[in-house]
């Protein structure tokens, strides 16, 4: 079955059919399969990844290294959860190095994200500090390359 | 000025293939699916592009040795012993070339004297017939049956032979069908051998894309090494096709009338291809499993597919094609590609394209992408259903 989330992870927009080929089951256990793994959070959603540079004239992600000072038994946990709550907050992890949390927040404008930092993460309780960095250039996420596609010379040979 | 009285006669007698003008409808068309090229739809991976890239830099520009450059060599024959228990002695055994095609082409030329019988299993891929013919020789098609899933059995091969046979081409894993010959099936081929002069050009080529099975060449067969050239190449088990990297290996008499040849005609193989050829060989091993566990889900989704819409397809155990049998549409081959790419605009190749025998099929390559896959069966199965539905309405 952990083909099937492979697969999935891959490109979860191939037919049900084509997915349980490859991976070796039958169609109907691969979907009993991927509804398990949806009820039980194993699988979280599906999303598309847009290049949101060919859409918008500004789009704006900073990675935000954040320090923050445990302050219960619940540790990094509590704080964490006080900051991913927020919609901005795009992705978060706990890190090993020299800061704790690493929180990535997308906004339309500078002035949006920087209100965030200031207004939001750095009141919050238990955070000591934070460094903010701008993302200049998106290369590739999730395996796939930011790039439009190169001209093809469409002519075929015979193979 | 009549070209027609200058050109070669050979070369002229050579009719262009028909399916040009499928690709040409095909490069018109803007959401097409093409499951037509035989090409990996994969990029050569990036350690060996990059190792292309850095022979460039460290300013690596120049002719190598004929045979090809000896660290190649050297890996070549590593390679050989490690996958498929073939030895090849780098010094004289191996020689490296412009894709497999070139090889397919010097062993033709150095076999072959005006009149000799070159037998040509069909249906095959499209080089071997011509080239043979423009080598001097005759080519004997020798139809394979669809019933043995289109091997070669030692009854057919011995028909085909005659005094004037020469060669024989062998072509497996298959590009079309996807057929394979097993070493009981090779055993076979090799008791119709024995004790003639014929040499076998083992085309191995998609030797790598294999599926539940090793490949076996038929020069690891007892006595069979002697007659057997190996032709094997990069383009299909690393994704290089452009790279034109290609090799053939022989006892050493072969190999020397080959480089013979090849020094005058080519003289080295490109020196950026060598050197990414060199790291292929080295650490290329986990992406030709990589790339064929890709084919083999793709193989099994398709096979299943064509069989469940009504196109009936045997399980082809090698290469990345499947070749359905189109006949319960009463459509030729050409029709019904034709009316296939025009009304669902997918692209696959007719049966017949490649020699006889190959009437009354259609190759598609699964080199593509699950998505396009899946795609183009939906496509398939709604050309297959409007099809019958029509036939009804007339019959």
């Amino acid at each position: 079955m952990e083909k099937l989330l492979e697969l999935l992870e891959q490109d979860c927009t191939v037919p049900a059919a084509a997915l349980a080929a490859a991976a070796g089951i039958s169609e109907e256990e691969a979907k009993t399969a991927v509804k398990q793994y949806e009820g039980d959070r194993t699988i979280l959603g599906y999303q598309a990844i847009i290049d949101w540079d060919r859409v918008r004239k500004e789009n704006v992600t900073a990675l935000i290294e954040v320090n923050i000072t445990p302050q219960s038994i619940d540790g990094f946990d509590r704080i964490a959860e006080r900051i991913y709550q927020y919609d901005e907050v795009e992705s978060m992890y706990l890190m090993s190095g020299s800061f704790d949390l690493t929180v990535i927040i997308s906004g339309r404008t500078l002035r949006e994200v920087a209100r965030f930092v200031s207004e939001r993460l750095a009141p919050i309780q238990g955070v000591t500090g934070t460094a903010t960095h701008f993302i200049l250039k998106k290369y590739k996420e999730k395996h796939l390359v930011f790039r439009p596609k190169d001209p093809e010379e469409r002519e075929y040979i015979f193979v | 000025m009549n070209y027609d009285n200058i050109l070669n006669d050979k070369i002229q007698n050579i009719k262009p293939s028909g399916i040009r003008k499928f690709f040409d409808i095909l490069e018109e068309m803007t959401d097409a699916i093409s499951l037509g090229i035989g090409e990996p739809d994969f990029v050569t991976p990036w350690h060996i592009r990059d190792a292309g890239i850095y022979s460039l830099e460290r300013g690596h520009t120049k002719y190598t040795s004929n045979a090809g450059m000896l660290q190649l060599r050297r890996e070549i024959s590593a390679y050989l012993e490690r996958r498929f228990d073939l030895q090849y002695d780098y010094a004289g055994q191996i020689l490296v070339t412009v894709g497999g095609s070139e090889a397919i082409d010097l062993a033709l030329r150095v076999l072959v004297n005006p009149g000799d019988e070159v037998i040509v299993p069909t249906p095959s891929f499209v080089c071997y017939g011509p080239l043979a013919e423009i080598a001097g020789a005759v080519p004997r098609y020798l139809e394979l049956k669809a019933e043995n899933q289109f091997r070669l059995t030692p009854e057919e091969l011995k028909a085909a032979i005659t005094p004037k046979t020469k060669v024989l081409v062998l072509p497996f894993p298959s590009n079309p069908t996807g057929g394979t010959m097993d070493r009981r099936d090779l055993e076979a081929i090799a008791q119709v051998l024995r004790g003639t002069d014929i040499m076998v050009i083992s085309d191995e080529i998609y030797a790598e894309l294999t599926y539940g099975r090793r490949h076996v060449s038929l020069a690891n067969l007892t006595d069979m090494y002697e007659r057997t050239i190996v032709v094997n190449g990069f383009s299909k088990s690393h994704a290089m096709t452009g790279w034109r990297m290609g090799y053939v290996c022989a006892p050493k008499p072969i190999i020397a009338a080959m480089t013979k040849l090849h020094q005058f005609g080519i003289m080295s193989a490109p020196t950026t291809s060598q050197y990414a050829a060199v790291e292929a060989m080295r650490n290329g091993d986990p992406d030709i499993e990589h790339m064929r566990e890709e084919y083999d889900s793709r193989r099994r989704y398709l096979v299943d597919s064509l069989n469940r819409i009504g196109l009936p397809c045997f399980e082809p155990k090698g290469a990345f094609y499947v070749f359905p049998d189109i006949r319960s549409t009463g459509l030729t081959s050409e029709e019904f590609c034709e009316r296939f790419l025009l009304e669902e605009k997918v692209a696959v190749i007719p049966g017949s394209a490649f020699g006889p025998g190959g009437e009354g099929f259609v190759r598609a390559c699964y080199a593509a992408s699950m998505k396009d896959i899946a795609e183009a069966v939906a496509r398939m199965d709604n050309f297959l259903t409007n099809l019958r539905r029509k036939q009804g309405r007339e019959g």
